[in-house]
């Protein structure tokens, strides 16, 4: 059985089943409210969900059931007086402390919880780097929305932002620097500065059997580092388009990477109305399109950066992907073939699942 | 002394009570009193900086104020979601 938890714009939806068939809802919660984000803790079993309310701010929230009694956890927010306030939580990620998670958010923050999401403190280092003042946000706003962890290394982070680049510690987050070497911005001017930090990530993954290895969606191109994002390489050739935001690995091999590209940043359908998902499994060396069982014309879809999942990996890897349409699609063969898991949701945010 | 009515989730939020005595000179000293007394409801009203949130609105004796709203004993305070949608 596979539970896989969809954010959407009017809730969290618990859907649970079996790779093949369509799967049945088991729980709403937050019914009417923006769900961005909501995960279940592999360690603990406790589910977590970044809530936006319009009217009281954004929230995270804990349940051990999604169908009963959801705690608010304490200290999301920014210091008091100064002149910004959080907009929004756009990720939550286990870290490799048995007790620690990171949520990171809107406008370019980080916070961690030592207590396993009940309570969270501002990583203050990066929210006073200096360089703050340069930042700038994407066009979804100033976003923290990928954490990348380092298995078994607890002090080694990897962050990407929306349009602050890509930062990394190795001092559990005491300290910050620039990951961005081989990045190429087509949105920039041809002289714009090499050191630029004015980059636009739109998601970020570790290769956990390879953790120097990460793959990087970026506004304008698929990226690939060997040597823990200190410098990037291309890896984009043989997509249909160099813009997207979902990004999946198969945490058994360090090779792969799914990406569902969008036609570009000015029309973010699916190219051509065709519904593909992209597979490398030579470190994007070569990409081959997965469509089998996925719309194949007149299908506009566009898919939100957190809105593509996995459970399991190698031949067990299951794939899951929702759309603004409300469709949600899935795989239990690793891509190659995919049905209908659920219809007519509402516009859906975030995808995560587990098995 | 004001009287904060709250409504809905604040109410809630609030042990349940909609009614909540609280001093205060002005609209956003008598929030931060009211977060004081009912902690739950912090973050919930006023965000970080001590400005109401966007879509909540806050009426003393029936007008609305914005956060330097000058507040009187007796004064009746109505915290209210904004409507939305057209």
């Amino acid at each position: 059985m596979t539970e896989l938890l969809v954010g959407t714009k009017k809730g969290l939806f618990v859907l649970e089943g079996e790779p093949g068939s369509a799967f049945e809802v088991k729980a709403r919660a937050f019914p009417g409210e923006p769900v961005e984000y909501a995960l279940r803790d592999p360690r603990s079993g406790r589910l977590l969900a970044s809530v936006t309310s319009p009217f009281y701010g954004p929230k995270i929230w804990c349940a051990d059931d999604a169908s009963g009694e959801w705690t608010q956890a304490d200290g999301l927010a920014l210091p008091e007086g100064g002149d910004q306030a959080l907009e929004r939580i756009w990720t939550i990620v286990p870290g490799e402390d048995d007790q620690t998670v990171y949520a990171g958010g809107d406008p370019g923050v980080l916070f961690e919880s030592r207590d396993g999401g009940l309570s969270w403190e501002l990583n203050r280092t990066l929210w006073e780097h200096p360089t703050r003042p340069t930042w700038q946000p994407g066009g979804g706003g100033l976003c923290l929305h990928s954490i990348v962890p380092w298995p078994g290394e607890p002090a080694k982070l990897a962050l990407g932002l929306s349009a602050v680049g890509i930062w990394l510690t190795d001092d559990g987050g005491k300290s910050w620097r620039h990951g961005n070497g081989g990045i190429a911005a087509g949105y920039l001017p041809d002289d714009a500065p090499a050191d630029t930090i004015q980059l636009c990530i739109h998601n970020l993954h570790r290769a956990p059997a390879r953790p120097e290895r990460l793959f990087m969606q970026f506004h304008g191109g698929v990226y690939r580092s060997d040597d823990a994002g200190e410098s990037w390489s291309d890896i984009g050739d043989g997509l249909p388009s160099d813009f997207g935001f979902p990004m999946v690995l198969d945490p058994d091999d360090p090779d792969s990477a799914y990406v569902i590209p969008l036609d570009s940043d000015r029309d973010r359908v699916t190219p051509g109305g065709h519904v593909r998902v992209y597979e490398t499994r030579d470190a994007g060396e070569s990409w081959t399109p997965r469509g089998d069982g996925l719309p194949g014309d007149n299908a506009y879809l566009t898919v939100l950066r957190q809105a593509f999942g996995r459970a399991g990996g190698g031949a067990n890897l299951e794939l899951y992907f929702g759309a603004t349409s409300g469709d949600l699609f899935g795989s239990g063969d690793a891509g190659a073939s995919w049905f209908t898991a659920a219809a007519h949701l509402p516009p859906v945010y975030s995808v995560r699942a587990s098995a | 002394m004001a009287l904060v009515r709250l409504r809905g989730p604040l109410k809630q939020r609030a042990a349940g009570q909609s009614d909540h005595p609280i001093d205060g000179a002005t609209v956003v000293e008598v929030l931060r009193a009211l977060e004081q007394a009912q902690p739950a409801l912090g973050g919930w009203i006023l965000d970080e900086r001590g400005r109401i949130r966007r879509h909540i609105n806050v009426f003393v004796n029936g007008e609305q104020q914005a956060e330097d709203g000058v507040v009187q004993a007796h004064d009746r305070i109505d915290v209210l979601p904004a409507i939305s949608g057209g």
